[in-house]
């Protein structure tokens, strides 16, 4: 995947990528494929996947809290309905979220 | 080096990475606290002065990506410091600042001090 400059921002819905991807990779398993919402913007850094292997991990990429409903992760979820979960996404493993 | 990426992926099925835990149904988590022991700290000392801006042999997340590459009976059953230690082991002679015979060579020394000395030495599992 390629690192791309900033494509959300704070509001946009998005959806994580699916995809078994080789390598360092810091987007946690439960979270591929599901729907969220962009709460914050928090900047550029350069790509953990290839500091990895000792690249310089260029151009910086665009990392978000994205907000995801913990009701929407998990099945059986007992706990509050408002209950939220953020996690630090970076920009090439969100698309856009067309769905209603 | 090598830029083989090598995916190992945990027993589940599903493809997800070894390491990657979040969401699995493996018991509570343990939240007892202990002390750091000196190996510890030792261990956590040597990857601040290795992966610090002013030797910067390595970064963490190169770090990450060798504790990923464990095997599963290897991730599962060595402790975090272990796996620590075994990566930055494996990345020392990834950036050729150390051979891999060198390590090994003055291992040897260290485990035929201690045997003579009458003290136990733990054989870890061979870093990935």
């Amino acid at each position: 995947m390629k690192a791309q400059t900033q494509r959300f921002g704070v509001g946009d819905r998005v959806r994580v990528r699916t995809g078994q991807m080789p390598g360092h990779v810091r987007t946690p398993f439960y979270l591929r494929g599901k729907r969220g919402m962009i709460a914050d913007v928090v900047g550029d850094f350069r790509s953990p996947e290839q500091l990895a292997y000792h690249k310089p991990g260029l151009p910086l990429c665009a990392l978000y809290h994205v907000r995801f409903e913990q009701g929407q992760l998990w099945a059986d979820y007992a706990g509050n309905a408002n209950d939220v979960l953020e996690a630090d996404i970076f920009d090439h493993w969100l698309d856009r979220d067309t769905e209603d | 080096m090598t830029q083989t990426k090598q995916f190992n992926p945990r027993d589940t099925g599903d493809g997800r990475a070894v390491h990657d835990l979040g969401g699995l149904s493996i018991g509570p988590i343990d939240r007892d606290e202990h002390e750091l022991t000196f190996y510890e700290k030792r261990v956590d000392a040597l990857l601040m002065l290795l992966a610090g801006p002013k030797r910067g042999i390595f970064r963490v997340d190169a770090l990450r990506r060798v504790v990923e590459e464990y095997a599963q009976s290897d991730y599962d059953g060595l402790g975090y410091y272990d796996r620590w230690i075994g990566a930055i082991s494996t990345l020392l002679v990834e950036q050729e600042v150390l051979s891999a015979e060198e390590i090994d060579a003055r291992c040897a020394e260290i485990r035929k001090r201690l045997d003579a000395d009458g003290q136990r030495v733990a054989r870890g599992a061979k870093a990935p």
